[in-house]
């Protein structure tokens, strides 16, 4: 396995005092970035939010793995 | 009257005041007998202020209202001489699950840490709360009660505040220094004072039961996302003393209220969540709109805001009442230092710095759980069924997965108390966090203490980490002794892994190393704590000077 399934959510030099806390705040950050799109306009966010990410990781056998990962038992 | 409970009544007495010519002067008044109005008079007592409290109803909550009670909450609750009993008929619990569509996604377990008093969580129904509390409020000396006293109006003085009560004989007049505020969600003084709670109403409905059933069901916290029986919205199982379990259903914003709650309605559901053949009996049942809100300030001069009147969050993570308890532990140590004349008016404002600093902490968890559990848009469902459908897989995707993020304390980093760390600790006792608990055995002003926690009473204290030969450094000892006679009387505590028998200073055994462990603590280390027991200031190695200017901020006697 490449890609990494455990917790990864951080953000350095802040500190956190609880586990949940970055995970939540990018939740949000993830809820917020749609806020008044339509349904039409939000998967259009999406796409070109995946396609930023996988240019971010480039690492072609974390990507297959990933798109595997998201298919499976559709 | 309840299947289980019924609820006291305590009995309205005419009193001296309301015949008085003028109004009668008391010097702290409370309005409100919630658990927070009640955590804040038995707090003044057991500090020593003469208190009065007026509340409009004569009886504890009618229905149960909060379950889940914090490990944090308790503490304070054990310090004002209530925890035991509510931990002795709760219902102590550590697990929760999560199902998406009927199947398991996710459980957690909040560990019993152990070496801690107090259990992370116990679920009690808030009546016995309330009434343990009027049990241990009947204790104490210099603590008054009014039950049937209703406050329809509050003046605000510069030096204080003048009240008019309602009572079943009419009204009279009360006069006071200072006035604490906890009349609930919906301050009535609040209003008075034409002040506003504002931030976000969530556009959802819930119905809340108690139901009385003897089921084999374990005591875990069990959420539904999207269950067959309640299709696209969710539900939750919770158990609580007696063989009640309480039972929430999200019903949509277009649900009437007054139908949702009538037991023909309210059954069926109940049976099609249990299944047909689970015998049980409805005990109460209401209709919830939740929100998440505060006041911008919790100080108006001498009127001071605490629990729901303060701030208010939706349920999901337990936050209302265990919030409230620390909003009360923060203030009175604070206000009893202000009325004695020991420190500044203005180290009431740091109440409210705390406070509202943690308030926004709460709103924010609890608006971000709410947003999870009832998603706004069909991206956001796409992304919160996404998760947990991954959660059935992926780690991440577990811990992604928002029900509730249950009630913790904030750490307070901004406060203006606060000193904070010249010297490196690995350890998250930062200042501005509540000491953590550790088992010990000692005496501290001749009591037996067993733990840590139970060592530091509503005083300042220094923990002082020695090694097993204790404290012999001379000048030390005649700091921490001058230091004993100052104004604001510091209280030294020496703890090593031996007993000492120190004739002068109180100590205490670490019995299994975890107190240096949790303060990543070496002999020489000192932790200053303040009386509500959160961390004020730390050092490697003690300075008089360090120490006096420390203690001077934790008080804001400081130069501003
Ligand atoms: C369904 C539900 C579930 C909840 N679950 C939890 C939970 O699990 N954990 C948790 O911590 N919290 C929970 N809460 C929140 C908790 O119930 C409240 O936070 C808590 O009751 C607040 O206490 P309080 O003392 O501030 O206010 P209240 O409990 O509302 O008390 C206010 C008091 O003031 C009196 N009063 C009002 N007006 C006047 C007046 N004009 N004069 C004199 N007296 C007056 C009232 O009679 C009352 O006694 C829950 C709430 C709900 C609705």
């Amino acid at each position: 396995m490449h890609l990494k399934t455990d917790y990864n959510f951080h953000d350095p030099g802040q500190r956190y005092f609880r586990a949940y806390r970055p995970g939540d705040d990018f939740y949000e950050a993830l809820i917020e970035a749609h806020r008044d799109l339509d349904d039409e306009q939000s998967e259009r966010l999406n796409a070109r939010l995946i396609l930023l990410l996988c240019n971010h990781i480039g690492d072609l056998r974390v990507l297959r793995e990933a798109l595997d990962a998201a298919r499976e038992d559709l | 009257m309840f299947l289980t409970y019924t609820n006291p009544v305590y009995e309205y007495r005419k009193t001296a005041d309301q015949s008085a010519a003028q109004p009668v002067h008391h010097p702290l008044i409370v309005v409100g007998a919630g658990p927070i109005g009640m955590g804040a008079a038995i707090d003044a007592a057991v500090q020593g202020l003469d208190v009065l409290v007026l509340d409009d109803n004569n009886t504890v909550s009618v229905g149960s209202r909060a379950v889940c009670y914090s490990k944090r909450a308790l503490e304070v609750l054990d310090r004002l001489g209530c925890a035991e009993r509510m931990i002795d008929k709760g219902v102590t619990w550590q697990v929760g699950k999560v199902f998406f569509q009927d199947e398991l996604v996710h459980r957690f377990d909040l560990l019993p840490r152990p070496g801690h008093k107090i259990p992370a969580f116990i679920n009690l129904q808030q009546y016995y709360l309330e009434e343990y509390m009027v049990d241990r409020m009947r204790q104490l000396d210099g603590l008054e009660v009014r039950w049937k006293n209703r406050v329809t109006a509050v003046v605000p003085r510069d030096d204080g505040a003048e009240l008019t009560v309602d009572t079943p004989d009419g009204e009279y007049r009360l006069s006071c220094d200072w006035l604490i505020v906890a009349d609930g969600a919906n301050s009535d003084v609040r209003s008075m004072l034409g002040l506003q709670s504002s931030g976000k109403v969530f556009e959802d409905r819930f119905l809340i039961a108690d139901i009385v059933m003897k089921a084999d069901f374990p005591p875990e916290r069990w959420f539904n996302f999207d269950p067959s029986y309640h299709r696209g919205q969710s539900t939750l199982l919770h158990k609580q003393s007696d063989n009640v379990w309480r039972l929430d259903f999200q019903l949509g914003w277009d649900k009437d209220p007054e139908e949702e709650k009538k037991p023909e309605k309210v059954i069926p559901r109940v049976r099609a969540m249990l299944g047909e053949d689970v015998d049980f009996e409805l005990e109460w049942a209401s209709v919830y709109t939740f929100q998440c809100r505060r006041m911008p300030r919790f100080r108006h001069g001498r009127v001071i805001f605490a629990g729901d009147a303060a701030h208010q969050v939706s349920p999901f993570g337990a936050r209302g009442a265990n919030s409230g308890l620390q909003d009360t532990d923060n203030l009175i140590w604070k206000l009893r230092l202000v009325m004695q004349g020991r420190a500044p008016e203005r180290l009431i404002d740091s109440y409210c710095d705390e406070r509202e600093y943690a308030a926004d902490e709460n709103i924010l968890n609890s608006t971000r759980s709410t947003d999870f559990i009832t998603p706004k848009s069909k991206v956001s469902r796409h992304f919160r069924d996404a998760t947990l459908e991954l959660a059935k897989r992926f780690d991440f995707a577990r811990r992604l997965i928002n029900s509730g993020r249950l009630s913790d304390t904030a750490v307070l980093v901004d406060s203006p108390l606060n000193t904070p760390d010249g010297d490196a600790f690995s350890s998250d006792l930062v200042p501005g966090s509540v000491m953590d608990d550790a088992p010990v055995i000692g005496h501290v002003g001749g009591r037996a203490v067993h733990w840590l926690l139970e060592a530091l009473d509503a005083r300042f204290h220094l923990l002082l980490f020695v090694d097993e030969d204790g404290l012999k450094d001379e000048q030390t000892r005649e700091m921490l002794r001058s230091a004993q006679q100052q104004p604001i009387p510091l209280h030294p505590v020496l703890i090593g892994p031996r007993p000492l028998n120190d004739d002068v200073f109180d100590s205490l055994v670490d019995t299994e190393g975890l107190a240096a462990a949790r303060c990543d603590a070496r002999p020489g280390t000192a932790y200053l704590i303040r009386p509500d027991q959160h961390v004020a200031a730390r050092w490697r190695r003690l300075d008089p000077q360090a120490l006096s200017r420390a203690l001077a901020r934790a008080t804001a006697q400081n130069e501003e």
